[in-house]
């Protein structure tokens, strides 16, 4: 027992990817058993991902979670800024200039307006909820945007870990509602067209809740929101801690 | 062999870009990366676009910047993980508050513009 505590220790990274290996296994099962792919694996495991964060909490009264547990610290490294910004950057390669290109202007309005609208009502909504200081209401308003701008942009402009963790859950949330909302309301909304879906895509921004969504709705319009909702949250990496921030510090 | 070049090549990206970003952050006066990330990808773009225009690229190229691309949700469940959650629960309601109620006027308000352009 020993010799394997100390080889958990020594390769601490290892061990990480071990741990969401099944993490990632197991909500993908429950996903389809339980919930018949209503809510795809990766929403759930984040969800669950947060649940022990949660849990590690509570038992260790530390502050980050289930890297406080000292066999489960390589988690914390592979989620660490570095190996996070690292794999979002990998992200650009997922996007096309000629399809954003033949897209054209009409998903760059989308995602500069879908961007605005959700940063800005995450902040109103931080606001009523009595958060005052600008690094806290820019991150939770990133959070609003997506779980991966939150993080980023609380990071960049020095917001708290609680901060931090209250914008990814809400972004999951975001990820979670487009998912079961978009096959209900796609025929209301006219969502029926590769053009629309651009649109759509851009509007929502979060692109796993996008990708589910309209693979529920019509599996041919994915490609169209997947691109201009992969803009997404590299645009709102770019506006959230910068143009939005200074407009916040100016008014708090 | 190739694949690392494919990795080498983001982190030229990753480099470049945070260090625009620190570099932006310095200028406008916040203790702050300011889009390091943002401009890591418009770098990566820019460069894939080159490299393919010049016949560069090769698949093991793409498959080392593919793979980073494919671990990015791995590494936000890591990060799920590793976060002060407890504290972030006693707010809980705004984070459910913050992610659904954005969605759902969105969902109102697409409709609306949609149409704004189809009429241009």
């Amino acid at each position: 027992m020993e010799i394997f505590l100390k080889l958990v220790e020594k390769n601490g990274l290892i061990v990480g990817f071990l741990v969401i290996g099944v993490i990632v296994a197991f909500s993908e099962l429950f996903s389809k058993k339980v919930l018949n792919s209503k809510i795809p694996g990766s929403a759930i495991a984040i969800f669950l991902g947060l649940v022990l964060g949660y849990v590690s909490g509570v038992f260790t009264g530390g502050e980050k979670g289930l890297s406080d547990i000292a066999i489960f610290k390589g988690v914390g490294i592979l989620g660490g800024a570095m190996f996070r910004d690292f794999a979002i950057v990998a992200t650009a390669i997922g996007a096309s200039f000629y399809l954003v290109r033949k897209a054209g202007l009409l998903g760059m309005i989308f995602l500069f307006f879908g961007i605005g609208l959700f940063f800005f009502m995450g902040v109103l909504l931080a606001y009523a909820w009595g958060y005052r200081d600008a690094a806290s209401l820019c991150t939770i308003g990133a959070g609003a945007c997506t779980y991966i701008v939150g993080p980023v942009t609380g990071a960049a402009v020095g917001a708290s870990s609680e901060v931090i963790a209250l914008s990814i859950a809400a972004g999951v949330v975001k990820t979670i509602a487009v998912t079961i909302i978009t096959p209900i309301a796609a025929q209301k909304i006219g969502l029926n067209s590769p053009e629309s879906a651009m649109a759509f895509g851009g509007l929502m921004g979060t692109s796993s809740g996008v990708a589910a969504g309209l693979a529920a709705t019509d599996p041919k319009l994915v490609p169209y929101g997947a691109v201009t909702a992969t803009f997404y949250t590299g645009l709102g990496c770019l506006i959230c801690p910068s143009l939005f921030f200074i407009l916040l510090e100016m008014i708090f | 062999m190739k694949i690392i070049y494919g990795v080498a090549l983001l982190a030229l990206s990753y480099l470049i870009g945070q260090w625009l970003g620190e570099f932006f952050g310095n200028l406008l006066g916040i203790n702050a990366n300011v889009g390091g990330v943002g401009f890591a990808m418009i770098i990566l773009m820019v460069l894939k676009e080159w490299f393919i225009k010049n016949s560069w690229m090769s698949p093991d190229i793409d498959f080392g910047i593919d793979f980073w691309n494919k671990m990015y949700i791995p590494v936000v469940i890591a990060m799920a993980a590793s976060l002060n959650v407890k504290s972030a629960v006693s707010t809980g309601t705004l984070a459910v508050v913050a992610g659904a109620i954005p969605v759902l006027a969105a969902f109102f308000v697409f409709p609306l513009i949609l149409k704004k352009f189809h009429k241009i």
